[in-house]
């Protein structure tokens, strides 16, 4: 009797579930359990909660969400690159005959968490907390179409990384490979809780993701100064638009797969079995026709950083602004007819592997016309080297090559002898590194003062680029090495020891970029302890070219005062051009949504679905799905969800900014 | 917007370039919802997109089993699809009187969509149930979890229409026909009238082809 209670409260929970027998794991808890414990008592021991509640975790001024999205992303990387340089060690030290450190049950689940963790809980928060943070900045709006919804979506991608983290330490995560290939995946080869903290992490994060994307589209088309016509948008803001296209017309896909392998593996249905008529090849279709556009999800919006960077570091209006919007609306179409390259060898035959390579290749035009745009920006212009420039350039030599050898795994001969070889691994490693990682840097440099009226220190941005351009060069030349000489990605022993020097000078890169990390984080600390020095008091501190610079730093909570009007491609540049006088008097009051709490107690609810669906807490998930669409409906019930604020406060805030001003003379 | 936009270019015109709207008009409230609610309903049909595809894919694969022609009830089904459109017609009068402003018009034609709805969920449930009688479940093919898995997909869309529906009730009930309940109204129209169109595949794709099959 007791057990059957204990077993439907607890489902498949037991003690057995925590991975005590995992000294590495055990370590890594009770490092996490000090850390939190610490991090909990020094905010409960100053008295933050209360702050924190109110003006971060239910606040829907996008910048605030922005910035939050960024520190997820930041503490994520650093449990997305702990995985990383745990294989690389394991790699470097497993030949001959020796086991390396870590078991194959642990080992697999650490590779399936880098690759899950990187691109859903590092890259797409960075990627989209800049766009949360930028976009409605440089279209001259106060806040997003549906501030709410980009709480609540902010909320769900933070559940989603919840769930992931709990499986450190709650039984444990897929062992299947990021992408969790069925038949490897279903319920018949991987019983256990891993691939269901897989498959919920990302459904919830996946609403969170596919909301926001809907919710920066509204933005951008509806919420657009006058005057700003869709060819007079900033770069960084088209390639936004065609990301949030790309989300809209991508995670649904995403959603719609991850439920089928879902009931395959509850229900007992038959969509990617062996038996009874499913087939597992359709789930790789599928997954891909979310996956390759998911690619360009993370890269197009760095497209744009980089475009703004060298235009505004070069001194000059971007080159060739019509073409670099097209090439990036090609892109996301072209996007859409590639997936196939994923797995040439599953046995189309020639002609679809044909179709699928010559597409593949085509995307490299409208790229390479981007390339060369940016070298026409600076060709003859006052090329400044301040970091985000320098970052922009190390992208340029390294996506190029990382951009070359992606046509060349386009090329099906070549791919079948490559397929899932470490040359890939090295491959998509170089683009999203040396596109993606690099240009979020460029940006964050870019956008910091924007955010809080202080630029970055300089020297320890420049070690922490350093570390990471010459480290990622150590880690992944090799890879491409190894590649071409037929390793296979994925591997934990090796037994040919000719292969061991490689390794070792990959794991040597990987150290080097875990100083480019921690330099990193230095950076942040001196900045902020030294940030008298490096106040910006312009909020123009880069001599910027569109609207975002034209507002104080950090901006005020309504953005703008008066809506701008836009006369130009490079706004704020335009009406520097022109004598802008800003306005001092005639301020009204501006309308403003209201903060709420709905969005933190619906992820939080989620999570406990997750959960109870995962571990068969089945009272749990039930509770919980009822909690959300009560409160859900509850929410709807609630009309006022704005305010207005008195012009006597805008008049003061905007006083204050011209006494800045004024003492810069 | 655009008119202040203008009026205050002209005012200007010829003397110095205007940077900033002086007055701006209030944004109009919920003024991307319907664009919003748009792109949504497009993502929601990529869903749909993605089960009829694995549908086509898996359709012919019985595994032995039963065929659609061994399970289907096209005057059921035929029954049942003159419920959700009938439910259609209802909510569009539901719209046209909440046009004129009439709340208890509205409210009772919006009872009938409803009681159309629970009508079309009641006939699916019995066939479903019917079916699964039969022994051909959802675990028995390929062909029969993608059925299952559409068919299924689209009721509970419609299910949690009528939640909706009853929610939207009680707001007009409380707080009459304001703007915001309006647009509410038109959100659950379009989503209502998607979810027609998505049974039309349905009937058409999984019932009609299957029985030629």
């Amino acid at each position: 009797m007791s057990d059957s209670l204990i077993k439907f409260i607890f489902g498949r929970l037991t003690w057995e579930s925590l991975p005590l027998h995992e000294p590495i794991v055990v370590g890594t808890f009770i490092a996490v359990a000090l850390g939190g414990a610490a991090l909990v008592g020094a905010l409960t021991y100053f008295r933050l909660w209360g702050y924190l509640w109110r003006e971060w975790f239910t606040s829907v001024d996008h910048k605030k969400i922005g910035i939050m999205y960024m520190v997820l992303g930041l503490v994520m990387l650093l449990r997305g690159f702990s995985d990383a340089i745990m294989m690389r060690l394991q790699q470097a030290i497993a030949f001959n005959g020796a086991e390396g450190y870590l078991n194959a049950h642990h080992y697999d689940q650490i590779l399936t968490a880098h690759g899950v963790i990187m691109i859903f809980f590092v890259a797409m928060p960075f990627v989209t907390g800049l766009m949360n943070y930028v976009v409605p900045l440089q279209i001259g709006a106060r806040d997003v179409s549906f501030p709410f919804l980009n709480n609540f979506s902010f909320w769900m991608t933070v559940g989603g990384a919840i769930l992931v983290m709990m499986s450190l330490f709650v039984g444990e995560f897929a062992r299947t490979g990021w992408l969790a290939y069925p038949p490897l995946s279903n319920i018949g080869y991987s019983p256990d809780v891993g691939v269901d903290y897989y498959i919920w992490a990302l459904q919830v994060a996946g609403v969170g993701t596919t909301l926001s994307g809907i919710n920066l589209i509204c933005t951008i088309v509806k919420m657009r100064a006058p005057g700003m016509t869709m060819m007079r948008m900033p770069v960084f803001t088209w390639t936004s638009l065609c990301t949030n296209v790309l989300i809209v017309a991508s995670f649904p896909v995403l959603t719609a797969v991850l439920a089928m392998l879902g009931l395959d593996r509850y229900v007992g249905t038959n969509f990617f079995t062996n038996d009874f008529g499913g087939s597992p090849m359709m789930y790789v279709n599928l997954i891909w026709i979310w996956g390759h556009p998911e690619v360009y999800i993370l890269i197009l919006p760095l497209f744009g950083v980089f475009s703004e960077v060298t235009s505004t570091f070069s001194g000059k209006r971007l080159f060739g602004y019509t073409s670099m919007v097209y090439a990036t609306v090609v892109i996301t179409i072209l996007s859409y007819l590639v997936w196939l390259h994923h797995f040439f060898t599953m046995g189309s035959g020639a002609s679809v592997n044909s179709f699928f390579g010559i597409t593949t290749m085509i995307i490299s035009i409208p790229t390479g016309a981007k390339i060369f745009n940016w070298l026409f920006t600076m060709y003859r212009g006052r090329i400044r080297f301040e970091l985000p420039m320098m970052w922009t350039v190390a992208f340029m030599l390294t996506f190029v090559v990382g951009g070359m050898t992606g046509v060349l795994l386009a090329v099906p001969p070549a791919d079948f002898v490559l397929h899932n070889s470490l040359f890939l691994i090295a491959h998509f490693h170089n683009v999203i590194i040396g596109g993606v990682l690099f240009g979020l840097f460029a940006g964050i440099v870019y956008w910091w003062p924007k955010a809080f009226g202080f630029k970055l220190d300089p020297f320890w941005g420049k070690v922490s680029f350093w570390c990471w351009v010459v480290g990622f060069w150590f880690a992944f030349m090799p890879l491409y090495i190894l590649g071409l000489m037929g390793v296979t990605r994925r591997m934990r022993v090796f037994d040919d020891p000719s292969l061991q020097i490689w390794f070792v000078i990959a794991a040597f890169g990987a150290v080097l970029i875990a100083i480019g990390i921690a330099a990193f984080l230095i950076q942040i600390y001196v900045s902020i302890r030294r940030r008298e020095e490096l106040t910006d008091p312009t909020g123009d501190p880069w001599n910027g070219r569109t609207l975002e610079w034209s507002i104080s730093s950090p901006p005020p909570a309504y953005n703008f005062a008066f809506t701008p009007v836009v006369r130009d491609n490079d706004a704020w540049w335009d009406m520097k051009r022109a004598g802008y006088k800003r306005p001092l008097s005639g301020f009204k009051p501006i309308h403003m949504p209201r903060n709420t709490g709905t969005g933190v107690i619906l992820a939080g609810l989620s999570v406990a679905l997750g959960f109870g669906l995962i571990w068969y807490m089945w009272w749990l998930a039930a509770a919980s799905f009822i909690g959300i669409i009560a409160t859900a409906i509850g929410h709807t019930f609630n009309y006022h969800r704005d305010f207005h604020i008195p012009a006597s406060e805008v008049t003061q805030t905007e006083e204050a900014r011209t006494r800045l001003l004024s003492m810069q003379g | 917007m655009s008119l202040t936009l203008t009026s205050s270019l002209a005012k200007t015109a010829g003397t110095e370039p205007v940077f900033h709207l002086e007055n701006e008009q209030e944004h109009a409230e919920g003024g991307s919802t319907m664009l919003g609610f748009w792109i949504y309903l497009m993502s929601d049909c990529l869903i749909f997109a993605m089960l009829f595809a694995a549908y086509g894919v898996l359709g012919g694969n019985y595994a032995a089993g039963p065929a659609p022609k061994d399970l289907f009830d096209l005057q059921l089904v035929a029954v049942n699809t003159s419920m959700l459109l009938l439910s259609s017609i209802t909510y569009g009068f539901a719209m046209l009187t909440m046009e004129k402003g009439r709340v208890a018009a509205t409210q009772a034609w919006l009872a009938v969509t409803g009681l159309f709805g629970l009508a079309f969920i009641g006939i699916e449930l019995y066939e479903f149930a019917h079916m699964i009688h039969e022994g051909a479940t959802p675990q028995r093919s390929a062909f029969l979890s993608a059925f299952f898995t559409l068919v299924g997909t689209h009721g509970l869309h419609v299910t949690f229409g009528i939640i909706w529906l009853v929610t939207l009730m009680v707001q007009v009930w409380t707080r009459g026909l304001i703007a915001a309940n309006r647009r509410r109204l038109m959100c659950l129209s379009m989503f209502w009238h998607f979810l027609d169109v998505i049974w039309i595949g349905v009937f058409t794709f999984v019932y009609l082809m299957g029985m030629l099959r």
